[in-house]
């Protein structure tokens, strides 16, 4: 029992990246060597728009902590006007989740460009500092998926 | 209601329409049921009074894909859900005679059965016409009153007026029963701290028995293929009422209709464990109120719906954090 007790959490973060801007943006912190904790899983998605409001609903519930999806700036899209739809559609889940109880900084959403390694970089840092702080996602989980 | 009937069957007679579609009696005094109706004899199973709460519209979808013109009969509040069904290109405007019938808010049989009534015989004040404000209800133990105001379905105390967004003809009178603001619930609820709007919901969902009412009635919903058919669906099985299920199911399910919901209410009135299901949508319009201003889906036939809209200077998902 001591020894659970002592384990450090280590939270499980996905990280929904934009194929065009916010991907090659991990990419550039990769190459300019700017560290990131391995706790973030990035998926690559064609564009934030093609994120599903149950995408981060179902990671939530397959035991993530903590959910970010980082696409073009506005104005930026590859596609166009993709990013704007996100943008909506993200403010009105996240204000649901909130709405139903579940601590509103394990959600977030970050323009990252593809010159943009460094805010990459400090933005995951900052992201794991709050889920750490935050603890573990009880309320959200699928105590079936448990591993 | 007669006269509903008498104009029916004039329509069908003349040819106008191949069928109506209406609400023929169930077999309580309280469950009528909605129904089709081919020739003049059948019409005399037609009812029209205070429990026919069903929304008519989202029947429309099926019925456009018939042969000939269907009278469908509307209540005020069900011709949203038509306006919105003819944007959405999922009803054929020409397949549809619509009647506006009149509306003096809908019956709710809990609130009744709620105040101690049971055994329910008969019920006398919920006709169109009847003018009394209060309702006799006939029960195994002697005759008991209840006022109209107090037996009316939660959404009738927000009734978004009493007049008809499209209709071909109307007959009978309507009157706007609201009395209430739809967004004090919601307001309750966002003022809680975090751990009581958990336990909130909590206790509320998980009374789910996952039997879909809510989706098959809405309106809204109307896709050919659903999402929640699938069996690949994490939530497919009601298995574990602790677990994260049944509010990803409620939080999907609003988030589908977002934008689109006319805040009916029909997901409210048909669930059979009375969980407030009406308090996700309102949520939704509550916050697509304050972020995208005022917009009422189904006020028209044109606008474009919120969620398919945007501008430059759209609010950032942050601020869900900020507002505190």
């Amino acid at each position: 029992m001591s020894i659970e007790a002592k384990e450090e959490f280590r939270p499980k973060i996905v990280a929904f990246c934009c194929n065009w801007c916010s991907y090659a943006g991990a990419d550039l912190a990769g190459s300019s060597r700017l560290g990131y904790p391995a706790d973030v899983k990035i998926i690559r998605v064609p564009c934030s728009c093609r994120v599903n409001p149950m995408f981060i609903l179902r990671a939530f519930e397959k035991g993530a902590d903590g959910v970010i999806m980082c696409g073009c700036h506005p104005g930026d899209c590859h596609y166009s006007t993709g990013n704007y739809y996100a943008r909506r559609r993200m403010t009105l889940l996240f204000s649901m989740l909130d709405y139903i109880g579940v601590e509103n900084g394990r959600t977030r959403v970050e323009w990252v460009s593809a010159a943009e390694g460094v805010k990459f970089s400090t933005t995951m840092n900052e992201f794991v500092e709050k889920i750490r702080s935050l603890g573990k996602n009880v309320r959200l989980e699928d105590l079936r998926c448990r591993k | 209601m007669q006269e509903v009937i008498n104009r029916a069957k004039e329509l069908l007679a003349d040819g106008t329409v191949a069928r109506v579609l209406g609400w023929k009696a169930g077999d309580l005094p309280y469950n009528p049921e909605p129904a089709y109706f081919e020739s003049v004899e059948s019409l005399e199973d037609f009812v029209y009074n205070g429990f026919c709460g069903a929304n008519l519209s989202k029947y429309m979808i099926e019925a456009s894909k018939l042969e000939g013109k269907t009278m469908v009969c509307l209540k005020p509040c069900d011709t949203y859900s038509f306006n919105q069904l003819i944007k959405e290109h999922r009803v054929d405007r020409d397949k549809a005679y619509i009647v506006g019938v009149g509306c003096k808010g809908k019956l709710d049989i809990e609130k009744i059965r709620k105040q101690g009534v049971k055994g329910i015989e008969s019920i006398k004040g919920a006709e169109i016409t009847d003018e009394a404000d209060n309702l006799t209800i006939q029960t195994l133990y002697g005759e008991k009153t209840c006022s109209y105001a107090d037996a009316m379905l939660e959404r009738c105390h927000v009734c978004k007026g009493k007049e008809h967004k499209i209709y071909d003809e109307i007959i009978g009178e309507s009157k706007d029963t609201k009395d209430a603001d739809r967004f004090t619930e919601v307001a309750r609820i966002e003022a809680m701290s975090p751990e009581e709007k958990f336990a909130f919901f909590q206790k509320e969902l998980s009374k789910c028995i996952r039997c879909n009412a809510c989706r098959n009635v809405c309106p809204a919903c109307s896709c050919r293929k659903c999402v929640f058919d699938s069996n690949k669906f994490d939530s497919a099985q009601k298995a574990n009422v602790d677990s994260f299920e049944e509010k990803m199911f409620h939080i999907i399910r609003a988030f589908h209709v977002a934008g689109r919901c006319t805040d009916c209410g029909e997901c409210s009135r048909v669930c059979p464990q009375g969980i407030p299901l009406h308090l996700f949508n309102r949520k939704f319009i509550k916050d697509i109120n304050e972020f995208y201003g005022d917009f009422q889906a189904g006020e028209d036939t044109e606008a474009r719906g919120p969620l398919t809209d945007f501008t430059f200077d759209d609010v950032e998902p942050g601020i869900v954090g900020e507002r505190g």
